[in-house]
C-alpha cells in the first residue's frame, strides 16, 4: 500500500514538526511528543488538556487555540501517549488555575492519564481534573475498552472546556459542563473501508467490496455489525436512529450536528449525508442549531462517517458560539 | 540492614528483573500474541533496560530508586502496562519513605496491589496480573503478620503463591484487557502479565535469598534481617509486582 511517509517509525515525529511549522500558535515542547499553545502557560486561566494516539487528525493538537486546547499530546498511531509525557503536558499548561483533561474512554489513554495527574500532581502540585468521554452509542463493549468509546462528540466537549476556561470558570465548573456535555451527546460511525497503519501497511481488518462496518470506533478496529453496503440515506438512517434512540429526545429540542468523515471520505459525501441527516431531524421535530461537516476525529485514511448529535440548553449553545481559533476548528464572533 | 545496603539490593534485584525480562522477552511476547497484542515481552525488556540505565543517577534512597523504576516504566512500557507496572510501583514507594521494614514492605506490597486493581478495574478472577499479585501479597502478609515468619521465607511463599496464580488464568476466561474480547477463546491461554508478574517476584526472591545468607552469616544482627529480606520482598510486590 503506497504512503506519503518516510520511516513509519518517525510518522508521528516529523507530523509534529511539520504541524508547528504549519502553525506559529503551537510549540512542540522540547524532547516530547506534546505540544502546547505558544504562549502555554496562559497566567489565571485552567489550562484545557487533551491527548491520545495519532491518526486522528486534526485531532488531537489541532484543536490548540484560543478557546479551545492549551496542550495536547500525541500517542504512537493509535496508542496512549506516556504518562510521563503527558504529565509533562499538564504541567506546561498550568497557569496557576490548574489544568482540566480531556480523557477519551479507552483503558490506555484513561490509565495513562491517570498515572500522569498522580505525577503531576506529586511533582509540581497541580490541581488537575479530568472528564472521561464515552460518546460512542455502537458499543458497550468494544476491541480497545471496558464500556463505550470515546469518539467525535469529544470536540464538542474540547469546545465547550475551552470556552468555560476563556471566561475565567474554574475547574469545578469546568467540569460540571463537561460531563453535562458527554451526558448529552452520542455518536455512531461507519466504515465502508479499513485503515491501513504505516507500521503495518495493509489494512487493519478485511471488509469486501459490496460491504460495509457499523459501529465503528477510529482506531481501524471491527465494528459491531457487517451489512450489505446501503445507499447514502440508508446508511444515515441507520446511524442517525442509532444516536436518537440513545439520546432520546424530546420534538422541539435543539441540537448541534457533526457529520465527521474518517480521512478518507471526499467532502461531496459527507454533505450527501448531512443532507438527510438534517431532514431526518427535522421529520421527528428536532431543530439543528449548529451543523458541522468535515473531518474533526479520523482514522487515518479510511473511508466512512459518523454522525454525532448534542442536545443543547442556553448554556451549551453559548460556549459552542463562544470564539475559537484552532487549526481544526475556527468560530468567529457573532 | 541500612538504608544503603537496602538500596543496592534494589539495585540488584533491578537488574536481575532486566536480564530475566531480556531472557524471556520471546516467551512472553509469544503469550502475547495468543490473546492480545503481541508486544509484551518487548515492551517490559524495553522498560526495565529504561529502569536500569536511570537507576545510574539516582540518588541511594530505597524510596527514591524504587520510585525511579516505576518512572522508566511509565514512560517506556507504554499502553497499559506502563502505568499498571509503573504508576503501581511510584504509588507504592511512598511505603518506602522511612526504609523498608517488614511492616513497610507489607504495606507496599499491598499498596501496589490496591493500585493495580484500581488502575486496571480488574478483580481475582479476571484472567490478568492481579491473579497473580493477590495471592503473593495476601500470602506475604499473612506469613509477616499472622505467623510471624521472617521476611525471605514469607517471601518464598509469596513465589509459590504467585506461581499457582499463574497457573490459574491459564483454564479461565479474561474479563480484562484485550484478551477479554477473546471471550471463550481465551480459555487455555496463560496470561502473559501474570506470568511476567512471577518472574519479577522469582528475581525479587534469588536477590533476598543472597542477602539473607549474608545475615544469616552474621547471627547477630537479628533486626537486620528482616529489613533486608522486606526491601526485597517491597521491591518485588511493587517492581515485578503484578
Amino acid at each position: 500500500m503506497k504512503k506519503l511517509i518516510n520511516e513509519p517509525d518517525a510518522v508521528v515525529d516529523e507530523m509534529l514538526e511539520g504541524m508547528v511549522a504549519a502553525h506559529p500558535n503551537l510549540r512542540r515542547l522540547e524532547g516530547t511528543e506534546a505540544v502546547v499553545r505558544a504562549d502555554a502557560p496562559v497566567e489565571g486561566k485552567v489550562g484545557i488538556v487533551s491527548g491520545g494516539g495519532s491518526g486522528h487528525e486534526p485531532t488531537h493538537a489541532g484543536y490548540i487555540g484560543d478557546g479551545m486546547l492549551d496542550g495536547a499530546a500525541a500517542g504512537e498511531v493509535f496508542t496512549s501517549p506516556t504518562a510521563d509525557q503527558l504529565s509533562e503536558m499538564i504541567q506546561a499548561c498550568d497557569g496557576g488555575e490548574g489544568v482540566f483533561c480531556v480523557v477519551k474512554n479507552y483503558e490506555g489513554d484513561v490509565m495513562n492519564f491517570e498515572t500522569a495527574i498522580e505525577m503531576a500532581e506529586m511533582e509540581a502540585d497541580t490541581d488537575v481534573g479530568y472528564v472521561v468521554v464515552d460518546d460512542d452509542v455502537a458499543v458497550e463493549d468494544s476491541l480497545y475498552t471496558s464500556g463505550r468509546r470515546g469518539v467525535a462528540g469529544t470536540i464538542f466537549v474540547h469546545k465547550a472546556a475551552g470556552a468555560m476556561a476563556h471566561r475565567g470558570a474554574d475547574l469545578t465548573e469546568i467540569e460540571r459542563v463537561a460531563e453535562k456535555v458527554n451526558d448529552c451527546v452520542g455518536t455512531m460511525g461507519t466504515a465502508l473501508t479499513s485503515c491501513v497503519t504505516p507500521e503495518k501497511g495493509e489494512p487493519t481488518f478485511d471488509l469486501g467490496e459490496d460491504e460495509i462496518e457499523l459501529g465503528i470506533g477510529i482506531h481501524g478496529e471491527p465494528g459491531t455489525e457487517r451489512t450489505e453496503v446501503m445507499s447514502a440515506d440508508e446508511i444515515t438512517d441507520h446511524l442517525a436512529e442509532a444516536v436518537l434512540e440513545d439520546l432520546e429526545l424530546e420534538s422541539g429540542t435543539e441540537v448541534a450536528t457533526i457529520v465527521n468523515g474518517m480521512g478518507g471520505t471526499p467532502l461531496m459525501e459527507l454533505y450527501v449525508v448531512n443532507r438527510r441527516l438534517q431532514a431526518l431531524l427535522e421529520d421527528r421535530g428536532l431543530e439543528t442549531w449548529n451543523a458541522r461537516v468535515g473531518d474533526y476525529m479520523t482514522s487515518l485514511d479510511m473511508m466512512g462517517c459518523s454522525i454525532t448529535v448534542l442536545e443543547l440548553d442556553d448554556e451549551l449553545k453559548e460556549l459552542l458560539a463562544y470564539p475559537a481559533e484552532t487549526p481544526g476548528l475556527t468560530v468567529t464572533e457573532g | 540492614m541500612d538504608r544503603a545496603t537496602q538500596s543496592e539490593a534494589i539495585r540488584e534485584a533491578t537488574a536481575a528483573m532486566a536480564d530475566r525480562m531480556a531472557a524471556e522477552k520471546s516467551f512472553l511476547t509469544d503469550l502475547d500474541s495468543a490473546i492480545g497484542d503481541a508486544d509484551h515481552g518487548a515492551n517490559m525488556n524495553r522498560g526495565f533496560q529504561a529502569a536500569l540505565e536511570r537507576l545510574e543517577d539516582a540518588d541511594d534512597d530505597p524510596a527514591t530508586l524504587v520510585k525511579t523504576v516505576g518512572v522508566a516504566l511509565v514512560s517506556e512500557v507504554g499502553g497499559a502496562a506502563g502505568p499498571l507496572y509503573g504508576g503501581s510501583l511510584m504509588k507504592a514507594s511512598g511505603e518506602l519513605e522511612d526504609g523498608v521494614t517488614a511492616e513497610s514492605s507489607v504495606a507496599f506490597a499491598e499498596r501496589y496491589l490496591e493500585t493495580v486493581e484500581e488502575r486496571g478495574k480488574a478483580s481475582v478472577g479476571d484472567k490478568t496480573m492481579v491473579d497473580a499479585i493477590t495471592p503473593a501479597v495476601h500470602t506475604y502478609k499473612k506469613a509477616i503478620e499472622v505467623d510471624d515468619h521472617d521476611p525471605l521465607e514469607a517471601l518464598g511463599k509469596a513465589v509459590d503463591a504467585a506461581e499457582r496464580g499463574v497457573a490459574f488464568t491459564t483454564p479461565i476466561r479474561a474479563k480484562k484487557g484485550r484478551a477479554s474480547y477473546l471471550g471463550w477463546r481465551s480459555v487455555g491461554h496463560q496470561d502473559p502479565g501474570a506470568t511476567s508478574t512471577l518472574y519479577l517476584l522469582e528475581e525479587l526472591f534469588a536477590v533476598a535469598e543472597e542477602h539473607l545468607d549474608g545475615d544469616v552469616e552474621i547471627d547477630a544482627e537479628a533486626d537486620v534481617d528482616p529489613e533486608e529480606l522486606e526491601e526485597a520482598a517491597a521491591d518485588g510486590n511493587g517492581g515485578g509486582g503484578p
